[in-house]
């Protein structure tokens, strides 16, 4: 039995001697031996059919050229992206290209993960992307600096589709890019399409933050304020008119139906397809569901962006980024200059239905073709702007802890908007507190 | 009449049971027009195998589920073959020695994943076994060897004692005693805690997400999971038509193995 027990602490001490070492070496090794191709490990996060293909078939592309940086294409998933880059970042063996969002690349830089590229990106990449959409990858760097962290390549605005034979009926006017519907126009347009079992609209708000958070700067509105590096929440009037105007159409005008709330983005389709709903705002990437699962005859329309002082919408933007462990970087950025190329970035945006960053890509036929939406999606890109939100410290905390469970008592019409200001400000700024200490 | 309502209430039971299963068979053979319908049906009204071709186009399903199952059928009877000796020790033997052995099992199953993942990756690295099955077989193994251990524990401490010595009595030795009276008893046992280890190793998503890094060495869960996109939305009918096919390898695990633990209980019925 002592031998039993002696044996177990040996076996216990060598187990933790071993996982508290640094890992250092020992990994697959980067470092390529004279003559033989230095290998990239490229994590695409593309989950739809035809964007797999573009992904996959830039990648063959690239290898065929350069037969000197072969790129070996590793598909994630959005579901559980983070926690994978995650554990492979503190490991220290993460993949050299990464396909992410633009949210959560913040923390990763702070944290030394990702690597600074500016002044790395080729001058014709740079100057295809607008400032914008940079924007939206510019993070500190967790000491005193800024940095660029990723390359921004695909974006996603709001727009509204709708049942094009409802409207018709309803003898509403279709909106343009050039004329959209104002936020009035639109509660106006939602009541005239809410007759015996049709709703002129349904809100899925399943996770609403982010939703109202960007369609909020259509009036200004940013819900953050930041003052000599300390961020604080704020609901005035601004933040408080798109809130107001969805929880009027919900419960004022009963033009939007409750039972939605609840739902997932692509959930109330079924129902949109029956005509229980007349109009879905949603991102402009669920047109793809739409068109493939849209019954035979179903005629439908893709709606520009809603307007109130201004069009603006928050943006964020998937992103090509360098780990900053990576052995080879400079392979890495020239790889993904290749890969996010005008023609290259209309074939993904095409792939994922989004929109490409690149003005090059958007100019291209594919993505101006009125068929499925194609002109009125590109367009909405002109009003994308960094969201707010983007920069905060915290927000992730601040969103799940605080924003969605109070959001979604609001819009269940459970609290007031007063109660709802004060739980976002006063719980909201006891979490960011932490992060700016 | 008590006879009718027995069968009446398994046969409740059995389509409360294989319901999942037959919403994902229903699933996959539908248009995706008829799955966006909003009044579900639960026969499709215009099949299509479009699904399963598309699954299988897109991902390497074969390969994965074939590298799944070497892992989980090593995982099984890897863990098996060392949880049974250490099991029969811990029951019959008993001392400091078991109680503290048997509180760190009991231990090693507080610490959520995400708390060792790393320090084991670190291990793993060092051992050269990332980006390799026999790298996650181990993981697996010793994942689900605690529990493995403690469910054989109360099947051996199930066996009496004095059949043991009854065999001893009879001039057995202790191999032939443990070969000829428990063993056979011990059947059903060891199958459940195969069952369990194996199941456990095929559905495991977050070691094998950490570790195995290139597509030529993933398994099927890590495969599956490429048909979700963002905020949950997913591409139904091609997900339901590779889970589908990825319950079969299970249930024929299962159907081979269930005859066993049915003579493994005979057998120990009639050494009893």
């Amino acid at each position: 039995m002592k031998r039993l027990g002696a044996a177990l602490a040996v076996a216990a001490v060598a187990l933790a001697a071993a996982a508290c070492g640094s890992g250092g070496d020992g990994g697959d090794g980067g470092g390529a031996a004279s003559g033989e191709p230095v290998k990239l490990r490229f994590l695409s996060l593309a989950w739809q059919k035809e964007s797999i293909e573009a992904n996959k078939e830039i990648v063959a592309d690239w290898n065929k050229a350069n037969p000197n940086i072969q790129v070996e294409y590793v598909q994630g998933s959005w579901d559980n992206v983070n926690d994978q880059l995650v554990t492979s970042f503190e490991a220290g063996d993460p993949p050299d290209v990464i396909h992410d969002d633009s949210p959560a690349l913040s923390s990763f830089a702070s944290r030394g993960f990702l690597l600074d590229l500016t002044g790395k990106i080729p001058a014709e990449l740079q100057s295809d992307i607008p400032q914008a959409a940079w924007d939206t990858v510019t993070f500190s760097d967790g000491k005193s600096g800024q940095g660029v962290y990723g390359v921004p390549f695909l974006q996603e605005s709001q727009v509204l589709i709708a049942n094009k034979k409802l409207l018709d009926d309803a003898g509403v006017r279709i909106p343009t890019p050039d004329s959209p519907w104002t936020w009035d126009e639109f509660a106006d347009v939602s009541k005239k399409l809410t007759k015996k079992g049709t709703y002129g609209v349904a809100w899925p708000m399943k996770s609403p933050v982010n939703k109202v958070l960007n369609l909020a700067l259509n009036f200004g509105g940013t819900f953050f304020d930041t003052q000599d590096g300390k961020t604080t929440v704020k609901v005035g009037p601004q933040e408080r008119e798109v809130l107001q105007r969805i929880h009027d159409q919900l419960y004022t005008d009963k033009s939007a139906d409750p039972s939605a709330l609840g739902m997932g983005t692509a959930d109330p389709l079924p129902g949109f397809f029956a005509g229980k709903y007349a109009i879905v705002p949603a991102g402009v990437y669920l047109r793809q569901q739409v068109a493939e699962q849209a019954p035979d005859g179903f005629q439908w329309v893709t709606l520009p962006p809603l307007k109130g002082q201004t069009s603006q919408q928050g943006a964020v933007s998937q992103t090509l980024s360098v780990a900053a462990d990576s052995k080879h970087p400079d392979e890495a950025v020239k790889f993904i200059a290749y890969f996010l190329n005008g023609p290259n970035q209309a074939k993904l945006a095409k792939g994922d239905w989004l929109l490409p960053t690149s003005t090059s890509a958007a100019k291209i036929s594919a993505l101006t073709t009125e068929e499925n939406g194609w002109d009125v999606a590109t367009a909405s890109a002109k009003d994308l702007v960094v969201a707010p939100f983007l920069k905060v410290n915290g927000f992730d905390e601040w969103k799940s802890k605080v924003a969605t469970p109070a959001m979604q008592e609001y819009f269940a019409d459970k609290i007031s908007l007063d109660e709802l200001a004060k739980r976002l400000v006063e719980e909201g700024n006891k979490v960011l507190e932490r992060y700016s200490r | 009449m008590t006879r009718a309502l027995k069968y009446l209430a398994l046969l409740g039971y059995v389509a409360f049971l294989s319901f999942p299963l037959l919403w994902l068979l229903s699933t996959a053979l539908k248009t995706p027009q008829e799955m966006a319908a909003l009044d579900p049906t639960w026969i499709p009204r215009r099949p299509t195998l479009a699904n399963f071709a598309d699954a299988f186009a897109e991902q390497d399903l074969v390969g994965a589920g074939l590298r799944s199952l070497v892992v989980a059928v090593a995982t099984a009877l890897i863990t098996v073959a060392l949880a049974l000796p250490a099991a029969y020790a811990l029951a019959r033997f008993r001392g400091v020695a078991g109680k503290i052995a048997i509180g760190w099992v009991l231990v090693s199953q507080v610490f959520p994943v995400v708390l060792i993942i790393i320090p084991l990756f670190m291990v793993l690295r060092r051992l050269e076994l990332v980006n390799t099955l026999a790298g996650l077989t181990v993981v697996h193994v010793t994942f689900v060897m605690p529990f493995a251990l403690w469910m054989l524990r109360g099947y051996v401490r199930a066996v009496p004692r004095e059949l043991e010595e009854a065999a001893s009595v009879d001039g057995a030795g202790r191999l032939r005693a443990l070969a000829a009276v428990v063993a056979p008893l011990l059947a059903p046992g060891v199958v459940a805690t195969l069952l369990f280890s194996f199941i456990s190793s095929w559905n495991e998503f977050m070691f094998a997400l950490v570790i195995l890094k290139d597509p030529e060495v993933e398994t099927l869960p890590l495969t599956l999971v490429r048909f979700v996109g963002p905020e949950g939305v997913a591409r139904l009918g091609p997900l339901a038509a590779a889970s589908l096919l990825a319950t079969v390898p299970s249930l024929v695990f299962f159907a081979i193995i269930q005859r066993r633990l049915r003579s493994g209980l005979m057998a120990g019925a009639v050494k009893g």
